[in-house]
């Protein structure tokens, strides 16, 4: 095995992919400008209209409580409320968003009320629209401070103490860190932008390296030089493996500064919703490289190997395209809530990374799962890259018309 | 030295079965000389010296060049060969000097070997107003002259030429075609494949006839036009291989 001629291989492709402007935006710019443009620019865009919704008065409609004259007028009075004229077609004005909420009173709801008898009030909404979740909000703050009220006066009359109201406090509490709690809650991401990006940053180079030479007619070229072909696949087996690492790591700190600096100078869009921030800490940051290495070994190599077989990054192109879905559903199964890693899941490739990625980021080492994931993942990209230097011996593959 | 024995090679085709691309082609080509294979498009040229070149692998047969066989020793032969054809374009993203360089170092040149050759050639090539220009800036006369210091930079015994002149103008045609009368003369053991008549009248030392992958004739072209009782030379081909000519799309 001669290591000069692959460093050699390696050396010059790395050469011509730094020169190669489709290269650099793949692996280098978009990872480095998705989160900030992602996290600042929707981040703001989502806060503005989140803040534009809070501060537009609803359009709510009224039906029935024509015998409760006082809560009719003091529900017209509510701050951001405005009532429109009842109308039997409400439910078109809810789903066409002319009005944000229609509240229902039941017959004798007053008279009802001042009896202590049970009510209901029924708020019909827009489910999933901010505006009327606002609206919905608002007429049910009005009605349990109604309660409230009728239920004070009544405990005032008969002497009994206010705290009777609210006697029974349930409450949940967190025992665990932050940073679990914030790896449990969107911890899941990370895997899954790690997976992704080292996907997205073989992706090119690897169609470049194998199919672009079809295309350019290069390959002969260098066919007819003395390389021998595992040096030749191994060497640009190398620099794919190297644009998957450098585009996953890239796309980490990005996300990192993204952030920190969201949370440095935006601290109400990190917090304000109550989400823990999650500290990536910088042994996470290497353990999750580490982890990566496997992954991104096998990505290049089966990426190697299926866009050698095209004839031109066209097809390579729409070969790759639906092996993308492929990698995807594992890599998103970070995030699904519920599924941990266990020695079944262990072995399966993808999955495992991402389940592993996640457990990484809360501080949580399974020991012998990460062995048993780092072995498995080792021995399929073993398997792919053997394939692929395979391929790399097939006049069939090379020759292909 | 170059010495085919038996050279064949089979292709499969889904709808066409198999193909016979090279079948049982013998010849010897000795250093100091230019070996031409004279053919139609499909005729087999090409597959014939890919397997020289040790691109492809020969299905029956073999061949040794320089004492080395391009079936046992494909790293060896490609070492002692330089190969040049139409279809061995240049990386667009290298300088002529990187992409010179690139193939002298997988050819195991050191650094200081490797930096006086390519001095030496780019000097003899007249290619330093160039050198640092990427190649897919570089003019049709200058990927050629690049192309030829690729083949070059490890000073091989052997040069094989695939239609080196297809598509070229007159003058980057004329550049190659004394490019490979220097190898001559250098004594290097040349064989190229043509279409062309007169680069085979200017040329070669001896002529092999190629069609249907089998050489059909062999000689240097004054024994061709004594055997075939003609002098123009296109004519003594069309007799040859009349007999034995199916359009490249019917085979």
């Amino acid at each position: 095995m001669s290591l000069r001629n692959i460093v050699v291989v390696y050396k010059k492709e790395l050469l011509e992919s730094l020169r190669d402007r489709r290269t650099l935006i793949s692996s280098i710019l978009v990872p480095l400008l998705a989160f900030p443009v992602l996290m600042v620019g929707i981040g703001e865009l989502a806060s503005e209209l989140y803040m534009e919704a809070s501060h537009e008065p609803s359009k709510i409609m009224i039906l029935g409580g024509q015998d409760s004259p006082d809560v009719l007028d003091r529900l017209t009075k509510v701050k951001n409320l405005r009532v429109v004229p009842a109308s039997p077609n409400y439910i078109d004005l809810i789903s066409n968003k002319k009005i944000r909420a229609v509240v229902e009173l039941p017959p004798g709801f007053q008279a009802s009320a001042e009896r202590g008898e049970h009510l209901t009030v029924k708020i019909y909404i827009f489910s999933g629209d901010l505006k009327s979740t606002f609206g919905a909000t608002r007429i049910e703050k009005f009605f349990t401070e109604y309660r409230d009220e009728r239920l004070r006066r009544k405990l005032a009359a008969e002497k009994l103490p206010e705290g009777l109201m609210n006697f029974l406090e349930i409450k949940q509490q967190n025992v665990v860190s932050p940073e679990k709690v914030a790896a449990e809650t969107y911890g899941g991401f990370i895997p899954y932008i790690v997976i992704l990006m080292c996907m997205t940053g073989a992706m090119y180079p690897a169609m470049d390296l194998t199919a672009g030479e079809k295309e350019r007619g290069t390959i002969e070229t260098i066919l007819s030089s003395p390389i021998e072909r595992t040096h030749l696949a191994l060497g640009k087996f190398l620099l794919v493996v190297t644009a998957s690492l450098v585009t996953a790591s890239l796309a980490v700190i990005s996300m990192g500064t993204s952030v920190t600096l969201l949370s440095r100078f935006f601290p109400s869009h990190v917090e304000g919703e109550g989400l823990p921030i999650l500290p990536i800490h910088f042994e996470t940051v290497i353990a999750v490289f580490i982890i990566a290495v496997p992954v991104a070994v096998l990505f290049a190599a089966v990426l190697l190997a299926i866009s050698l077989f095209a004839r031109s990054i066209k097809e390579a192109t729409s070969y790759l395209t639906p092996l993308t879905f492929a990698v995807i559903m594992p890599a998103v199964a970070g995030i699904l809530p519920g599924i941990e890693l266990t020695s079944k899941l262990a072995v399966i490739p993808i999955l495992s990374a991402s389940l592993l990625f996640k457990e990484l980021v809360s501080g949580t080492y399974h020991w012998n799962l990460i062995a048993l994931m780092f072995l498995s993942t080792s021995i399929y990209a073993g398997i792919a890259l053997f394939i692929a230097v395979k391929m790399f011996q097939r006049e069939s593959v090379l020759f292909r018309s | 030295m170059i010495e085919a024995r038996g050279l064949s090679k089979r292709f499969h085709n889904k709808k066409r079965g198999e193909i016979r691309a090279v079948d049982n082609v013998s010849f010897v080509c000795k250093p100091g000389q230019i070996y031409g294979l004279l053919g139609a498009n499909g005729a087999g040229k090409t597959t014939t010296l890919r397997m020289l070149a040790t691109i492809l692998e020969p299905t029956d047969g073999t061949a040794v060049i320089c004492g080395y066989d391009v079936i046992e020793q494909p790293e060896k032969v490609r070492a002692s060969v330089g190969f040049l054809s139409t279809a061995t374009a240049l990386y667009p993203r290298l300088s002529a000097q990187e992409l010179v360089e690139y193939f002298g170092r997988l050819n195991g040149l050191d650094e200081p070997t490797l930096k006086k050759r390519v001095d030496d050639i780019f000097n003899r090539l007249d290619m330093n107003g160039f050198r640092d220009r990427r190649c897919d800036k570089l003019s049709t006369g200058m990927k050629q002259k690049t192309s030829i210091a690729r083949t070059l930079v490890h000073d091989p015994p052997v040069m094989i030429f695939d239609e080196p002149t297809v598509g070229l103008d007159v003058m980057t045609a004329r550049t190659i075609t004394a490019f490979i009368r220097e190898c001559r003369d250098r004594g290097k053991t040349v064989i190229f494949s043509t279409h062309v008549m007169s680069e085979v009248e200017k040329l070669c030392d001896t002529v092999g006839v190629i069609q249907s992958g089998k050489l059909l004739a062999e000689g240097t072209v004054t024994q061709l036009r004594d055997k075939y009782a003609e002098h123009d030379l296109e004519e003594i081909f069309v007799k040859i291989v009349t007999p034995h000519y199916v359009h490249v799309e019917a085979r």
